[in-house]
């Protein structure tokens, strides 16, 4: 793990309904937290607490470790077309709210559903990587695809995981991002909903991507996973043969 | 139909042995199925419940969506082959379609709906073996179920029954004991916030068994309530080991 300002002294899992005391010495962060009094909070969902020290205060951090995922705006996700309408796409974003991709917007000039066939450009089960424009949980979520790097798929292999687990395929300050990216060659697009694509140099690669991906999914909750990760690739990558054990 | 009542309690002991305070021996086990978002089974006993749960997901019928909260949806069903004897008819009952309300309401405190408004979530109650307390095993599977889900909630309900049989207050009753017994009274509370979500009262207590009654099933709460959390960090632990 990088350097840090905050060490973690002890990681625990908290369950719902488990109380959090707050003191003047302490501070208290996560998003799964519903404060009953001024210095009691209960943790609302299953999450990892971390007890950090920075300098002379304490901090308690709340993580939660599963839950849908809710859309955000700005938010990168990749998603699956799941209807065509006559000027929109409905997306499936793997959260409770379909979203809607605007056919103007996908072409970036206006769009006339009287002189052009919207199914020419996504059909049913087309994937796109697009940004989340507009949402306020009140209509449905609104994509755009005006942007470098956003817009239709044509290559690559799709996995999902659990949305809540997307920080620790980043890790703090990239760090898993980057060693994944260093260690298998692979192209990683990462989707805030939990779909990752990926686009690989060979199918060895690939497959130990997957694996790897997995296996962050699986213990994102213990501590030190970035090294135990590179660890793993590489003796993966040793029972293959495509690198000699190196003691 | 009511044969002679039978002898329920003889020299201080029940007739599976417990004492008027003990609770049925309990296994809990979260994340039992793998399409669910989240589950769990819960035995009590001779008890057997299995709970499932979907969401928040898209409202189907659309109408029934609510623009500030999500709607919270329980079927509590017992399978045919559930209970002893006769089998049970497949069709939902009035009692079955009754306890889904009650098993509803005491869960709906406990989840913080407004955080997703217009979704939908559903909670399936599933009773495979039934010797007494099906709706707090329920509702006690229930909510570990919508925890693993990942649904945000105040805390977890845990539920138990108490009752009046010949004239002794007891815990967790069984099937004999709440046909033959005086007094049955389910109750589900939210014991970190010391709150009562559930309270029903089938049969005659004086207010002073009342208050004593009450305070033995939130005795009993609490013990299920650390079972529950243990089972829960459980499946996270072993993960990591």
């Amino acid at each position: 793990m990088l350097p840090n300002a905050s060490t973690v002294i002890k990681r625990t899992i908290a369950v719902p309904g488990d109380v959090i005391v707050v003191d003047k010495d302490t501070d208290v962060e996560g998003s799964n937290l519903y404060k009953i009094d001024e210095n009691r909070y209960v943790v609302t969902s299953i999450s990892i607490q971390d007890l950090e020290q920075e300098g002379e205060k304490k901090k308690i951090r709340v993580i939660g470790l599963k839950g849908r995922y809710i859309p955000k705006e700005g938010d990168t996700v990749i998603g699956i077309v799941s209807d065509v309408s006559v000027t929109y796409w409905v997306i499936d974003i793997r959260s409770p709210y379909p979203a809607i991709l605007n056919a103007s917007d996908y072409l970036g000039r206006p769009f006339n559903p009287a002189t052009e066939n919207i199914r020419k450009f996504l059909e049913i089960g087309d994937v796109i990587i697009a940004k989340i424009a507009q949402f306020d949980r009140t209509r449905p979520p609104l994509l755009s695809v005006q942007d470098k790097g956003y817009g239709k798929v044509t290559e690559g292999l799709l996995i999902e995981i659990e949305p809540s687990k997307v920080g620790r395929v980043i890790g703090k300050k990239r760090s898993m991002l980057n060693m994944l990216i260093e260690e298998t060659k692979c192209d990683f697009v990462v989707g805030a909903n939990g779909r990752i694509l990926l686009k690989c140099p060979n199918s060895e690669l690939e497959y130990i991507a997957i694996l790897a991906i997995k296996k962050i999914e699986e213990e994102a909750h213990t501590l030190g996973l970035t090294e135990r990760i590179r660890e793993f690739i590489l003796s993966e990558k040793v029972k293959r043969g495509l690198i000699k054990y190196e003691a | 139909m009511k044969r002679e009542k039978p002898q329920l309690i003889i020299n201080g002991r029940r007739l599976d042995g417990r004492a008027p305070q003990d609770l049925r021996p309990i296994k809990i086990e979260v994340g039992v199925l793998k399409n669910a978002d989240g589950s769990a089974i819960v035995e009590i006993g001779n008890t057997k419940v299995l709970a499932a749960v979907y969401g928040p997901r898209e409202v189907v019928p659309k109408h029934q969506e609510q623009i500030d909260r999500a709607i919270i949806r329980c079927r509590y069903r017992m399978l045919s082959f559930s209970t002893p004897g006769e089998r049970k008819s497949p069709a939902p009952s009035r009692r079955e379609i009754e306890l889904s309300k009650v098993i509803r309401e005491a869960l709906e405190p406990a989840i913080l709906s407004y955080q997703f408004p217009r979704t939908a979530i559903d909670i399936y109650v599933e009773v495979i073996n039934a010797d007494g307390g099906t709706r707090t095993a329920g509702i006690t599977a229930a909510s570990l179920a919508l925890a693993d889900a990942g649904i945000p909630m105040l805390d977890l309900v845990a539920a138990v029954a108490v009752g009046k049989v010949n004239g002794v207050i007891v815990l967790d009753l069984n099937e004999v004991e709440d046909m033959y017994g005086e007094a049955d009274m389910p109750v589900a509370a939210m014991p970190s916030l010391k709150r009562v979500t559930m309270l029903q009262l089938n049969g005659v207590l004086t207010p002073d068994e009342f208050r004593q009654a009450l305070a033995l099933a939130l005795d009993g709460i609490n013990r299920i309530y650390q079972l529950q959390k243990e089972a829960l960090r459980r499946k996270y632990v072993e993960a990591s080991e």
